[in-house]
Parts: structure tokens; sequence; C-alpha cells
């Protein structure tokens, strides 16, 4: 393509690189992978601490931001999957603010969404996918099988439906890591094209900026939805775990 | 030769699978739409299902990345 003068690599954003120069990647290199997750801790970490500094009667900004996301999450919690799942809370809200950290920090120019590596959110689903799978185990027993068997049926559909609700429980982490790391990466993908554009068009530049500034506040919109979607994902799985029986 | 047809294959299948969004967007477009028809008609009700809005686009869009899934095989893992 570079004969044209577009020359445009939207893929080169989600390449895994060491921090301090070379090319090989040890399990134990400091990559950017590493740089931006620890800002997307510490931009968590810095959100709820210094919101909550002042726990003045009429909030700040910071702490009405912390504030509202705080009952948000709790409330989602307490209507998707139950009133006894607020012992799980913590964890949930973890989940929440790690990702929508990491997907709103990947929006800076030149940063690196950790969110748009399978790998990343491959072990976010399957940490919950195991420790669901596991609690459903220890809080029921082998009663948390009822899960796939479902008694309202007739009873000649039993084993059809028995099998499509274990193939379905087991696609759940698949589904679950690809839809996040999917939309992050086709999200920036398509606004490193339209950039790309800008550069290619010469005087009539301004359009795909236009497009791109247009393109971006739908990406914040999708960096929260996915965030959203990914936590309420995780409190549906949890419901099944504790009330496993249709 | 041999692999380049193979290949030509995988880009065509890859490309395919792009059919798959229009799936997913037939699917996510349904459960929005009615759910706004619901809204609409009883809008105090509204507040209370947006959970399960999420949670039905969530479930239909799933089918939709599984076409996403089969490109990406094809493209990396054939």
């Amino acid at each position: 393509m570079a004969e044209n003068g577009i020359d445009i690599r939207p893929m080169d954003q989600f390449v895994v690189k060491p921090l301090f120069g070379g090319d090989v990647v040890n399990w134990y290199t400091p990559t950017n992978v590493t740089l931006w997750m620890a800002l997307a801790v510490l931009a968590a970490t810095a959100l709820m601490v210094y919101g909550s500094r002042g726990r003045a009667v009429i909030p700040s900004r910071a702490q009405s931001v912390a504030e509202m996301t705080y009952s948000f999450i709790y409330k989602m919690v307490q209507d998707v999957a139950g009133r006894d799942a607020v012992r799980f809370f913590p964890y949930i809200m973890t989940v929440f603010l790690f990702v929508m950290m990491a997907n709103l920090l990947g929006l800076i120019p030149f940063a690196f969404t950790t969110t748009s590596h399978i790998a990343v959110t491959a072990v976010l689903a399957l940490t919950v996918f195991i420790s669901v799978t596991a609690l459903g185990f220890i809080l029921h027993g082998t009663k948390f099988l009822k899960l796939f068997w479902v008694d309202s049926a007739p009873l000649p559909l039993r084993p059809v439906l028995a099998l499509i609700e274990l193939i379905s429980y087991f696609v759940r982490p698949v589904s679950h890591s690809i839809r996040l790391a999917g939309a992050m990466m086709a999200g920036h993908a398509v606004a490193k094209v339209f950039a790309g554009f800008a550069a290619a068009l010469g005087a009539a530049f301004f359009l795909p900026i236009l497009a791109v500034t247009a393109l971006y506040a739908l990406e914040l919109l999708v960096a929260v939805i996915q965030a959203y979607v990914f936590t309420i994902l995780t409190c549906v799985y949890l419901k099944d775990a504790l009330h496993p029986a249709h | 030769m041999e692999g380049d047809l193979v290949q030509m294959g995988a880009y065509i299948g890859a490309g395919l699978a792009c059919l798959g969004m229009g799936g997913a967007g037939i699917g996510v477009g349904h459960v929005a739409g009615n759910y706004l028809a619901g809204a609409l008609r009883n809008p105090s009700a509204a507040p209370g299902q947006t959970a399960f809005l999420f949670i039905g686009i969530a479930f239909a869009e799933a089918l939709g990345i599984f076409s996403f899934l089969v490109a990406l095989l094809l493209m990396f893992a054939v």
C-alpha cells in the first residue's frame, strides 16, 4: 500500500515490547503491558483513595464519582446476583475498576490498551469461571449439577437440554474474554485507520479528523459499557453458582 | 503452490466470517428495539430492566464473537 502514499498499520499499536530496550520477551520482562496494567491499578486506587479522603457531607467531584461508581456496582451485584452475593462485592468492584481504567487509559494517544490482548482478558475471565465453578461445588456439592438438569422441561428433552447447557457453560469464558478484547481491539484499529486517512487526504484532512473525534466519543462510551458488561456477566455467573436450581 | 491455496482459502474464509456480524447486529437490534418499545409503553418500569437489556445484548453479541473467533483462527492458527 505504500506506493499510493497510504501506509496504515492499524495493528502496530498492539505489539508487546520490552520497556527497557531489546526485543526478547520472557515472562519476567517488564513490557509496555506491565506498565499500563500498573497504571490502571494505580488509577483505580487513586480514584477510590483520593475520592474518599475528605468524607465530606457535600461531596467534591472526585468523591461523587467514587461514590457513584461504588453504589452503582453495589446495586448491580444486589439486583443481578442476589442479596447473599454481596460478600463477593469487593472482587467484582475490583474487576470493574481494573477493566474500566485499563480501557480508558488505552484511549490516551500513544497509550497501550492492555485489555485488547486476549491473554489479559482470558486470565480475567478464567479466574471468574474457575472460582465460580469451584464456589458452586463448595456451596452445593453435587447439587450444583442441577444447573444442567432442567427440572421444568419434559423428561425426554432433559438430556438434550443438559448437553446444550453443558456446552454453553464451557463456552462462557471464551465469549466473556473475547468480547472485551475484540471490542477494544476493533475500536482502536478503526481509530488508527481513520487517522491514517487524515495523512493521506491532504487538503481534506479535516474530514477524517471529524470522524476520529466522533469515533473517540463512541470509544469512551464503549470502554465503560464493555467494563460494565464484563462485570454484569460476572454477576450472572455468580448467581448461577449461588442458586443453581432454575 | 499448495500453501498459497490454503492461505487464499483461509483469507476468504476469514472475510466470510465477517457475515457473522450481520447476525449479531440483528440480535442486538432486536433486544434493544424491544427494550425501547417496552420502555415507551411503561416508562416507570424501564430503569429496573436496564441490567437485563445489557445481559440480553451481551448474549446476542456472543454469537457474533464466535464468528470473530473463527476469523482469528483462520488468520493465525491455520
